[in-house]
């Protein structure tokens, strides 16, 4: 036990006496989130929209109006016929059309109530949020405006349809993606070189020969990394709840115990890497292609797996932040308990076992 | 009986069979200092990883202390120092955190073994807060020597420690050697360099993975075959090549200040000074040292 907390300190020490590691483990993080968070909260400016008015009324009339002042649109064209609207999408001109039925302000005037649909490009998801949002709010100034005397309730509806992505997937939830990507990075990343930077420098040859189990040097490595990996985890929670105002809607200790699933996991798959491995420079690179590129790729932050093909779909299965990200996003965002993600958890907790125990079958007690 | 065994081990690292060691054997005994002889690459590093149990030999046996180095290797691994070919500490940690860790390592403290490792530790105490890797040779050797040391080993591996040190260092190296030597441990250590061989009381000369010889230093000197002359004079590249070149001269060899010869046949010695067209030639028997040994090995193996 003595020895374990001895080369338990000895970790510590490599790790706060080399300023890139600590850059990596901590400046990384940060740096992602914030990134991401303040990509994500970028106001959006003279956004191309087209206007579909079979109204041509009073009411459209002064929308469109509205529209045309607003810094955050740039009217591009108004059309007669929505049969065009794909097109001017599928080139690319426009991310938004608003469509005014006919009858629109008799609708609002005698009924009190009427429609206005906005088709949104949805490829790029959080783009077409924002400017849903910025419309939304012109539309709630203009009725403010024009009927804050009159008694009797006015209201205008939206109708939203999203083309290419309807389920708005993606970006939106940044953070559980960031929190994936994070914490398979560092994990893998660090343990894998810091088992292998043994090898180089030579240093495992004397472990090897002295009473301490190799399996100790296992654990001394991953105790280290599995502390560090949870102050990482709550560095990002925190960033996420004080800096980009996003509110964990779920239980916070869920949140942890699948994190630290994860985070074991990713352990394992570092310990794995660093045995088929002799120096840290492939130890980096497996890893960062190992992980870095599927996370990005499957884990669904940054492209909807909906919108993938079939096969990549099947492929997104076997990695493990794939099963992270649903949990972490069904819990943190979504707010639901246990009983919603038991089977991803599941199927994380089976991956992880498996990978714990390949790495340490696959360990060497020897050099070669 | 903390000994040392090895009988025809053989290992090759490539699927080519070429090997790394070929068929050796050895028998070192309690409380000797055993060097092991030879030039890089003759195969001293494997053998001192087959008998740390580091790698596993591809056939033969081999035990440290009795104890067989596959099927007991968790016994000689608590009872062994082993100091690597490279320096292999920590370099970021201090000389103090360095030594400690290895002393919580092997279950014990530095003070328990105070007695032992004194006389090397007091001269790199002054450095106790300064990291290893900023070090010199000299004292990154000590530094590995106190590790190697600090649990007070039966039987002591050291794999080239005197590589890449200064004269000076080397010197009082081996006047540790002696003491830890003369305090009952075991000490095998292995060296490329010639001239250290006559301070180990037993030597193997290794070359291409074979051990050419096996004796102590005196009699391994005392079995070389020939008489051997010094010699020297201006000119020294030249004058070997014309060495080489005559029917008198057996072998010539560059040993620094003179070239080391010996002759065909027995007192040509005149013969050959005058076909050497030289005035300042001198010449002298002289006893052979161990390189001349080796040399005379080599080529007649």
């Amino acid at each position: 036990m003595k020895q374990l907390l001895a080369f338990i300190h000895k970790e510590f020490l490599h790790v706060f006496r080399d300023p890139k590691t600590m850059l990596l483990l901590f400046g990384l993080p940060i740096a992602q989130i914030l990134l991401f968070g303040f990509a994500l909260s970028n106001e959006i400016n003279h956004s191309n929209v087209i206007v579909i008015d079979y109204a041509k009324d009073v009411a459209s009339r002064s929308i469109i109006e509205k529209v045309r002042a607003s810094e955050n649109f740039d009217l591009y064209d108004v059309l007669d016929d929505h049969h065009m609207i794909e097109e001017v999408f599928k080139r690319g001109e426009t991310k938004m059309a608003i469509v005014f039925p006919s009858n629109f302000n008799e609708d609002l005037v005698h009924g009190g109530y009427t429609e206005v649909q906005l088709i949104t490009d949805a490829s790029d998801p959080n783009t077409a949020t924002t400017l849903v949002n910025y419309f939304n709010m012109l539309l709630l100034g203009y009725q403010s405006e024009m009927y804050q005397d009159q008694q009797m309730p006015m209201n205008i509806q939206l109708s939203l349809r999203n083309i290419y992505n309807p389920e708005l997937e993606g970006t939106t939830n940044f953070v559980p993606g960031v929190m994936a990507l994070v914490l398979l990075l560092v994990c893998v990343l660090m343990t894998s070189v810091a088992i292998v930077k043994e090898k180089e420098l030579g240093t495992m040859e004397i472990l090897l020969v002295s009473p301490f189990n190799p399996f100790m040097v296992i654990i001394s490595k991953v105790i280290p990394y599995l502390f560090l990996s949870i102050v990482n985890l709550i560095v990002i929670l925190a960033l996420s709840v004080f800096v980009l105002n996003l509110e964990i809607a779920g239980s916070i200790i869920l949140l942890f115990g699948v994190s630290i699933l994860l985070i074991l996991a990713a352990l394992s798959l570092g310990i794995l890497i660093s045995n088929v491995t002799n120096n840290q420079q492939t130890a980096m690179l497996i890893s960062l292609m190992g992980m870095l590129l599927p996370t990005l790729m499957f884990t669904g932050f940054m492209f909807p797996i909906e919108n993938m093909p079939k096969f990549l779909q099947v492929i997104s299965n076997i990695i493990p932040s794939t099963w992270y990200y649903i949990i972490v996003k069904n819990v943190m965002i979504k707010g639901l308990g246990f009983e919603s993600i038991w089977k991803e958890s599941l199927i994380l907790a089976g991956m992880t076992t498996f990978l714990l125990l390949v790495s340490i079958k696959k360990f060497k007690i020897r050099l070669s | 009986m903390w000994d040392i065994f090895l009988q025809s081990i053989n290992k090759s690292y490539t699927e080519s069979g070429e090997k790394a060691v070929n068929d050796v054997s050895l028998h070192v005994e309690e409380g000797k200092l055993f060097g092991l002889i030879g030039p890089d690459g003759a195969g001293k590093t494997t053998l001192f990883r087959i008998l740390t149990t580091l790698i596993l030999a591809d056939s033969g046996t081999a035990s440290v202390g009795g104890y067989d180095v596959v099927k007991d290797y968790k016994v000689i691994r608590k009872s062994i120092g082993y100091m690597p070919g490279r320096f292999s500490l920590y370099q970021d940690l201090t000389v103090k955190e360095n030594l400690r860790f290895f002393a919580t390592l092997f279950n014990t403290t530095i003070q328990d073994n105070y007695g032992l490792i004194e006389d090397i530790y007091k001269q790199i105490e002054p450095f106790n807060d300064r990291k290893a890797g900023k070090l010199s040779g000299g004292m990154k050797q000590k530094l590995a020597l106190c590790c190697a040391l600090i649990h007070s080993p039966k039987v002591l591996f050291l794999d080239e420690p005197t590589t890449g040190v200064d004269a000076v260092s080397r010197k009082e190296f081996w006047g540790m050697l002696k003491n830890l030597k003369s305090k009952g441990i075991t000490i095998m250590v292995s060296t490329p360099y010639m001239d250290e061989a006559s301070l180990c009381e037993e030597i193997a000369l290794i070359q291409e993975g074979n051990i050419m010889s096996v004796n102590t230093p005196d009699e391994i000197i005392a079995q070389y075959p020939d008489m051997l002359y010094a010699i020297k004079s201006p000119g020294m590249n030249q004058l070997l090549q014309e060495l080489r070149k005559s029917e008198l001269v057996a072998t010539a060899n560059s040993f620094g200040e003179y070239h080391h010869i010996t002759f065909s046949k027995q007192g040509s010695m005149e013969l050959l000074l005058k076909s050497l067209h030289r005035s300042d030639v001198e010449m002298k028997p002289i006893r052979p040292t161990i390189e001349d040994c080796f040399i005379h090995l080599m080529t007649h193996e």
